[in-house]
């Protein structure tokens, strides 16, 4: 019935009204193209001049090259720097994803004395500025003569990285039917096999998450590595540090390749996902 | 009996390694903020005197710089939530078949280096990139004003920079929200203002308070924006820090700060969190 006088009274209603309806109807759309642009600007930006025939200083637009793409370690440090950070990021994440994974079983799943205690810790080094963590991390490292560089930083990663595996992997604990595991043990699985055969893999997508969250927190991280990796680079400080003197193009490579990748990555999971559910 | 110990096991490996890497700097942090000088010792040689008026003569010396922290995070939450609550709403309502797609969009810029981004902004908004020439020619701003170095462009790339942390947890709960609540409310005359605010709102308030909190705390610590973006008159309370730490190797005054931000962070959290209503966070 609604439809019919719709469609009635379209053609009588003048053009203005019409596209002022429309703005209305689509202005949250529009709206959000506008904030996907913010979003994008840097990223496109980025993208561009890694094509800059700049030489060492990446700041006014010469001419097109391929040869930053072609040769993405040209730059002195800058691959030294991603291969430190891409070392880095695993461990991290491999220690945060498992330590955080048994925390969000533990408080996800049992009831137990200090529940509310372990959640305040977990909350804890989120609240906690970046800054004050590095500081304190270093001056821990400094009382115990530890010199700050390669494993100091994984440590300090590791910190940051828990409280944030610990949110994700819960959330995904919370969201789990309880009959699944019910009905497993109904059909005489133990808790172990239960937990094996039906929890377990129930939960993968999020731990999954939680572990390229992780990494990339982790691999983008500059004040706390600041603070503990003393003389060792890793990208994003190769970056700070030569902002003085100007990025060179390489470091745009990187930083859109792995754009690129990750896009890649998440995407066809996505897809995996889906089939799976068909 | 074996039950009930399983998730203190669970628990103890991860609080171990918490406990260590941790509360323990914490509290070896409190310890050092009311150290002194060594009389006659080197630079960097502090000894325990509980000397608790570190604290305060940290705090006067750098008021402006405190000030300057809390202002530009509440402005530059503000604003990510006035950019990201419309886009998550959009995302979990308006998208159809392409809602994962655009969630994915809006986390992707992470991926590359957010300190390549700033740096990006910095030059767009700079003199050799085209924003500035623009605007210049359009008589919109002075020949003479500049856009780089300025408070605005630090507030705009916290704001940019920490938008993600906003709209992951707005998105979160906005997408919670049974669309035939929105339509009830429709049904007993709400327009479209009402339900917004009567319903919509309420029911995604736990996302504005993670997102809110997610934003505010790292951009109140945070000196990158301000230390790519600013100038010294825009320095904020992350650039004493870092700098008594590792150009002055002044640590009582460094941990002194670290602590008076964190204890004014956390103030004003639970404040936050009491008077929004939402305890359940994590």
């Amino acid at each position: 019935m609604s439809q019919k006088i719709k469609d009635a009274t379209i053609p009588t209603i003048p053009l203005g009204a019409r596209i002022q309806r429309w703005i209305g109807r689509n202005l949250i759309r529009i709206y959000a193209i506008f904030a996907f642009t913010y979003l994008f600007i840097p990223v496109a930006y980025t993208f561009v001049f890694s094509f800059n025939d700049a030489g060492k200083s990446n700041l006014i637009w010469q001419a097109f090259t391929f040869k930053n793409w072609q040769n993405p370690c040209g730059a002195p440090e800058v691959c030294n720097a991603l291969g430190n950070s891409i070392k880095i990021g695993f461990l991290a994440t491999f220690f945060a994803t498992i330590l955080g994974t048994m925390i969000a079983f533990a408080i996800g799943r049992h009831n137990f004395k200090g529940r509310s205690a372990s959640n305040l810790l977990i909350f804890l080094p989120m609240a906690t500025p970046e800054i004050v963590l590095g500081a304190s991390l270093l001056s821990l490292f400094l009382v115990f003569k530890i010199n700050p560089g390669f494993w100091p930083t994984v440590i300090a990663h590791i910190v940051f990285c828990i409280s944030f595996v610990v949110v994700t992997v819960k959330a995904r604990i919370a969201s789990l039917d309880p009959r699944l595991e019910q009905a497993a043990m109904d059909l005489y699985a133990n808790e172990f096999e239960t937990f094996r055969r039906v929890t377990l893999p129930l939960v993968a997508p999020g731990i999954a998450g939680a572990a390229l969250l992780a990494f990339s927190l982790s691999f983008d991280d500059f004040i706390i590595t600041n603070f503990n990796s003393g003389t060792l680079t890793t990208f994003p400080k190769f970056i700070y540090v030569s902002a003085a003197r100007g990025i060179p193009a390489q470091a745009n490579v990187i930083g859109s390749a792995m754009f690129f990748l990750a896009l890649a990555l998440v995407i066809v999971g996505q897809l995996v996902n889906r089939r799976k559910v068909r | 009996m074996g039950k009930n110990r399983t998730p203190y096991l669970l628990l103890l490996p991860g609080f171990g390694f918490l406990f260590t890497f941790f509360i323990l700097p914490i509290i070896n942090l409190a310890q050092t903020s009311t150290q002194t000088k060594i009389a006659g010792g080197d630079t960097g040689q502090y000894e325990q005197t509980l000397h608790f008026r570190n604290y305060i003569d940290a705090f006067v010396e750098n008021k402006d710089q405190f000030g300057r922290s809390f202002l530009f995070a509440t402005i530059s939450t503000l604003l990510a939530l006035a950019i990201a609550y419309p886009l998550a709403y959009a995302i979990a309502f308006k998208s159809g078949k392409y809602k994962n797609l655009l969630l994915v969009l809006v986390v992707a810029p992470f991926f590359t280096s957010f300190l390549l981004r700033t740096i990006a902004w910095k030059q767009i908004l700079g003199e050799e990139g085209f924003v500035v020439p623009t605007l210049r020619s359009l008589g919109i701003i002075s020949q003479s004003t500049t856009l780089t170095s300025t408070s605005f462009a630090v507030v705009m790339g916290m704001t940019y920079n920490f938008l993600p942390f906003m709209t992951l947890p707005l998105f979160a709960s906005i997408d919670r929200i049974d669309p035939r609540t929105l339509e009830a409310s429709g049904d007993l005359y709400a327009n479209g203002y009402t339900t917004f605010r009567k319903v919509t709102l309420p029911l995604s308030m736990p996302g504005v308070v993670a997102g809110t909190l997610l934003t505010f705390i790292p951009a109140a610590g945070d000196y990158v924006n301000a230390s790519i973006l600013g100038d010294p008159t825009t320095k904020m309370i992350g650039n004493v820090i870092e700098s008594r730490f590792f150009k002055i190797v002044d640590y009582p005054t460094a941990a002194a700060l670290s602590f008076t931000l964190m204890a004014a962070i956390l103030i004003l959290v639970t404040l936050y969190i009491r008077k929004a209503g939402t305890e359940e966070l994590v």
